[in-house]
């Protein structure tokens, strides 16, 4: 069941590449039809999931010389990251049903694109997990290069492909010395974390789990190694960026939870401090830089370093043992996994919702625009709650994340949860005076400047259209319902980071 | 019963949604369908007051979702229902474009208001009180073509999303030390924990209540609809920051140092906002000065341990200030001004809009036997228990508020001016009449501002205590009580004589340049630090990133010259050196047998050289 719902979206972008002879209209919908499916498959697997451990194993031999195993499963930390995975593909394909062009090559590539994803937050080998984890590399590469907007398009997308290969590079050394380290050797995930191979041995515990955080602290991105981000979603096509942002992110985080933490609990545990300096700072920083942005694409791109500091706060937290409540620690792992979801699921709503300003307008430029929740409501109403649930405001999901990530840091890091406590503040401050700029206050002539640039036209600027509505809409009735009824959610995740929470303190 | 108690909640929230939502469809419906569910509300408010009923959920990791409606919960939230139900009455004929919003706003807002009033556990609290700041933003800048308004709902937001920062620390507090997280486990936690979570509870209380140093939000917010200043700043929002005090006394008590705290920031807002609601020339901002003054009196109960009295304060001055802010809103549309000048002798133009302003501001007053006036020495009297200096300071607010309310009616009932008009319509073009929606609210919430001193004097005081369990709570003396109204009754009537001899400085119509402090002290500096974190993202991290990979080409340049250059330069001499020792070779082979004797001969004689040397 579980390769099927990873290759499948591969199948079809083979078979949409084969049939050349497709209607452009034909494609779109064959890859939103996917897509769909796809998430339905994961709901499905979501209702049928075991009480606890992996489901869905599949564990064959794949490069026996390297003591590698195609090895996947899911649990509950994996498992809320397929699904939210899927939805956030399911929604970039509705949303693209009336954008981006070259549809049949676009739509293979996305559909290509959501196999390594799902194949990585499913893999149970390291060598499984770094293949997919370059290959999404490789698929993001092309879609900001191929389909990105701007002069600068080419050269972000070579940025962000360097800087996060390069990433990946210190990753695998990592995993080398996991492997090297352990005894039977493996690269098994399950087999390394059962065994905690370099428990008791100080420098070289250190030194794996230094190479393993760069790789991951690349990809999450926390400072100072997210300057390949603004860039990168700047130019991106809305889609690709609700993917970058939604998905390929939680390709970092993710891997602190699946490998760092309890594959290096000892190291994890020593340098817990780091990790709660570096996601302070993360949080501070990332809403500070975003408070001063200018455009509204490069202002939500910051919007996410300041949302993953939090997570690795939380995770930092959760390895701060000394004199702090095991139950508080697994809290914090749960609002990091919560945020990892919510964080998804809004932040690929708001920009979807930066692609429909520059499909109107032809600028991210928050100046250019004023007063369109007259002219616009319903894109109006869309941006003020994904903004609103962006800021934390309970109700939606991303409250029940920051809450448990505030609330189980604080017991190991008083000073360090108070401060990006801070954070939350000023990502109020960043998203009302947005709202301000781009949807209140007179309607002005913002569609002079963008018919000077070529890129609108001089009409009003149309509301968001079905397919646009529909794609927004569903992404933000998830948060709602995860902000209201988080239960169903946190029955699979606080049974799994109760274990991660107890893996780091033994 | 636990079902009414989410019906309670729930029904106002989705019929709110729908409505706001459902775009210009709803337009017309609107306003009935808002009054209809606010009616249905008050039924089940009083509903659940009889059967105090209670309920825990698990709602997120660590903390559950706790209703409970204990007798506290069950007076403020009939409060809270009623006087959101006249105040919908009144907006029904106030508000007339964008209703659907408005009406779905104002009831998420309610909803939200009384999940805070009957939240058991911090999760809850905070969702209700997180929802109202969301919603008052909104409602504030409801006029969002104006970018004042927008300005001022922004301000509300984050000035008391600042205090709501205390509701997370102590939520941290809680769980670090303790399982669950509900309200009343609060006062005993350990003592580090206690501490941050009272200081945590006082931030987001003082924020919500406008008290001290937060109170300018107040005075911005004042650019809402008449409707929404009635309800957030009597019944509601700002009440809710002196509620959730009242609530969490046995925590302030606990943590020592927090009673005094509060009781001082109570006092001290009491007595500075009385002064800038005297020293005001527009009506609306004197009644939002005023609701932070009366509001300290609420803050104060609640720290000497008054919370009977606090409570019947704060539901006697949800009634007072709601009909006072509704008739200035009256005056709005009928006259089109706020302004004091202006408004000379409006209260004779209409004799139903002037009685009941009379009565409200006899009732803000402190004027016997009128709400307001026992209430408060409840709060005076526990407050010269705690400490003398306390006492004289809130006793001097009590005067101020006779001032302003003074103030406020020697105005409105002097004789009108030869020609009133000209000072009519500086906001917007005024009507000229009050309908009879405006009117009905008016009337009912001026009886319930005579009637509500009963909670303060027995018997009905006493079966308020009971039902507050605060039974013990000390009696003011008799004695007090008749000298501070006729204290009351002396000052109004000098102020009201007076009135227009009371001058509007610049400071206080700045309210003390609060704002102005903040933008110049916290806002301004926070953006500057914002800019230079951009320019330094900008210029030094991503250079020094793109530095590296530029130093990787300039490398892989160099490499290649050293290439060319080096290596291959070896390889070539190498080469040539080659080919030179080969010409070199083939010069003795000349083909003449004469000189191969020879070379053989030198040969031979140099390895005979060779032998005798080495041997």
């Amino acid at each position: 069941m579980l390769p099927l719902l990873v290759f499948v979206p591969a199948l079809a972008a083979v078979g949409l590449l084969a049939a050349r002879g497709l209607r452009d209209r034909a494609v779109r919908w064959i890859w939103t039809a996917v897509s769909v499916a796809e998430a339905g498959g994961a709901a499905a697997m979501w209702a049928a999931r075991p009480a606890s451990g992996f489901g869905y194993e599949v564990d064959v031999p794949w490069i026996p010389g390297l003591g590698s195993r195609f090895h996947l499963g899911l649990d509950g930390l994996s498992l809320p990251l397929v699904a939210m995975t899927t939805v956030v593909f399911a929604a970039s394909a509705v949303y693209s049903l009336r954008h981006g062009d070259r549809p049949r090559r676009l739509a293979a590539l996305f559909l290509a694109l959501e196999t390594t994803c799902l194949g990585l937050f499913s893999a149970l080998d390291l060598i499984v997990f770094f293949v997919f984890f370059d290959l999404s590399i490789v698929g993001m590469y092309a879609v900001v290069a191929g389909w990105g907007h701007g002069a600068q398009a080419a050269r972000s997308a070579l940025k962000f492909f360097l800087y996060t290969f390069v990433g990946s590079l210190a990753l695998l050394v990592g995993f080398i010395g996991l492997y090297l380290s352990s005894a039977p050797r493996t690269f098994d995930m399950v087999a390394l974390t059962a065994q905690a191979p370099l428990s008791g041995r100080g420098v070289a515990g250190g030194l794996v789990l230094l190479a393993v955080t760069i790789g991951l602290a690349v990809k999450t991105p926390t400072v100072p190694f997210h300057t390949w981000l603004p860039p990168a979603h700047t130019d991106a096509p809305a889609a690709g960026s609700a993917v970058l942002a939604g998905v390929l992110l939680k390709m970092g985080t993710y891997g602190f939870v699946r490998i760092a933490m309890p594959m290096l609990p000892e190291a994890w545990r020593r340098y817990a401090m780091v990790a709660v300096v570096v996601g302070v700072l993360s949080a501070l920083y990332g809403a500070l830089v975003a408070l001063a942005q200018t455009s509204f694409k490069r202002m939500v791109a910051y919007t996410s370093v300041n949302h993953m500091g939090y997570v690795l706060l939380a995770l930092g937290a959760a390895g701060m043992v000394g004199g702090s409540d095991s139950q508080a620690r697994s809290v914090a792992v749960t609002g990091a996994m919560t945020q990892m979801v919510s964080h998804g699921l809004i932040t690929a709503a708001l920009f979807l919702l930066a692609g429909v300003l520059y499909d109107r307008g032809g600028t991210y430029r928050m100046a250019d625009w004023s007063g369109l929740a007259g002219d616009a409501p319903r894109f109006a109403t869309a941006t003020a709650l994904a903004a609103f649930a962006s800021l934390g405001i309970p109700g939606f999901s991303g409250f029940i994340a920051e809450f448990q990530i505030f609330t189980g840091s604080f017991g190991s890091t008083p000073i360090g949860a108070g401060l990006a406590l801070l954070g939350i503040l000023l990502t109020a401050g960043v998203f009302l005076s947005a709202l301000h700029r781009i949807l209140l206050g007179p309607s002005r002539g913002a569609l002079a400047t963008a018919g000077a640039s070529g890129h609108g036209d001089l009409r009003r600027p149309g509301d968001l259209n079905g397919p646009e509505t529909a794609a927004v809409a569903a992404l933000l009735v998830l948060s709602l319902l995860i902000g209201l009824f988080p239960g169903p959610l946190l029955d699979v995740i606080e049974p799994a980071s109760r274990g991660v929470a107890a893996l780091v303190a033994r | 019963m636990t079902a009414v108690l989410w019906a309670m909640i729930a029904v106002p929230a989705v019929a709110g949604a729908a409505l706001a939502l459902a775009g210009r469809r709803a337009e017309r419906a609107a306003p009935a369908v808002a009054v209809g569910v606010a009616v249905a509300v008050l039924a089940m408010t009083g509903t659940v007051a009889a059967g105090r009923p209670t309920v825990t959920v698990p709602w997120v990791a660590g903390g559950g979702f706790g209703l409970a409606v204990d007798g506290l919960a069950a007076a403020v939230g009939i409060a809270v229902a009623a006087v959101s139900l006249l105040v919908l009455v009144f907006a029904a004929a106030d508000v007339t474009a964008g209703r659907n919003r408005f009406f779905g706003l104002m009831l998420l807002f309610i909803a939200a208001v009384l999940l805070t009033v009957a939240a058991a556990t911090l999760p809850a609290l905070l969702l209700g009180w997180e929802i109202m700041g969301a919603t008052s933003y909104a409602l504030i800048a409801f006029r969002w073509r104006c970018d004042a308004a927008v300005a001022a709902g922004t301000t509300a937001f984050l000035t008391t999303r600042t205090g709501d920062l205390g509701l997370y620390l102590a939520a941290g507090a809680a769980l670090a030390s303790a399982p669950g997280m509900s309200l009343d486990g609060l006062a005993s936690l350990p003592a580090p924990w206690r501490h941050v979570a009272a200081a945590g509870v006082l931030a987001a209380a003082l924020g919500k209540a406008a008290q001290l140093p937060f109170s300018f939000w107040l005075s911005r917010a004042m650019l809402g609809p008449s409707p929404v200043s009635a309800l957030l700043h009597s019944a509601a929002m700002v009440a809710m920051g002196g509620y959730l005090l009242l609530r969490l006394h046995p925590l302030l008590a606990a943590a020592g140092w927090a009673a005094p705290a509060a009781a001082w920031a109570g006092a001290a807002t009491a007595l500075l906002l009385g002064v800038v609601a005297l020293g005001q020339s527009d009506l609306k901002q004197t009644l939002a000065a005023s609701t932070a003054a009366q509001l300290g009196f609420v803050v104060v109960g609640a720290a000497t341990g008054a919370v009977a009295g606090g409570a019947a304060h704060l539901i006697g001055h949800a009634a007072t200030k709601a009909l006072l802010f509704l008739a200035a809103g009256a005056w709005l549309s009928a006259l089109g001004t706020r302004k004091l000048a202006a408004l000379r002798g409006a209260g004779r133009r209409d004799r139903t809009v002037g009685a009941a302003v009379a009565v409200g501001a006899a009732a803000l007053g402190g004027v016997p036997p009128l709400a307001l006036w026992a209430t408060k020495d409840e709060v005076l009297s526990a407050a010269r228990d705690m400490s003398v200096p306390l006492y004289a300071v809130c006793l001097v607010a009590a005067v101020l508020a006779s001032a302003y309310a003074g103030k406020v009616l020697g105005v409105v009932l002097r004789p009108l001016p030869a020609a009133p008009e000209s000072g009519y319509d500086t906001e917007q073009p005024g009507t000229r009449r009050v309908g009879v929606l405006r009117r009905v609210p008016l009337v009912v919430l001026a009886a319930g501002a005579a009637v509500l001193e009963i909670l303060a004097l027995p018997p009905v005081g006493d079966a308020f205590r009971t039902l507050l369990g605060a039974d013990g709570e000390p009696r003011p003396i008799v004695a007090a009580e008749v000298l501070a109204g006729v204290l009351a009754v002396a000052v109004f009537a000098v102020t009201a004589v007076a009135a227009p001899r009371i001058g509007a400085p610049t400071w206080t119509r700045s309210w003390l340049g609060l704002e102005a402090a903040m933008h110049a002290g916290l806002v301004r500096p926070v953006l500057a630090l914002a800019r230079t974190l951009a320019r330094f993202d900008d210029r030094v991290l991503d250079r020094a990133v793109e530095g590296t990979a530029h130093a990787a080409v300039r490398a892989a340049h160099a490499a290649a010259r050293f290439d060319d250059a080096g290596v291959d330069g070896v390889v070539a001499r190498v080469a040539a050196g080659c080919r030179r020792l080969g010409d070199l070779a083939r010069r003795p082979q000349t083909g003449q047998v004469h000189q191969y004797y020879a070379q053989a001969i030198v040969l031979l004689v140099a390895a005979v050289l060779v032998l005798i040397v080495v041997r």
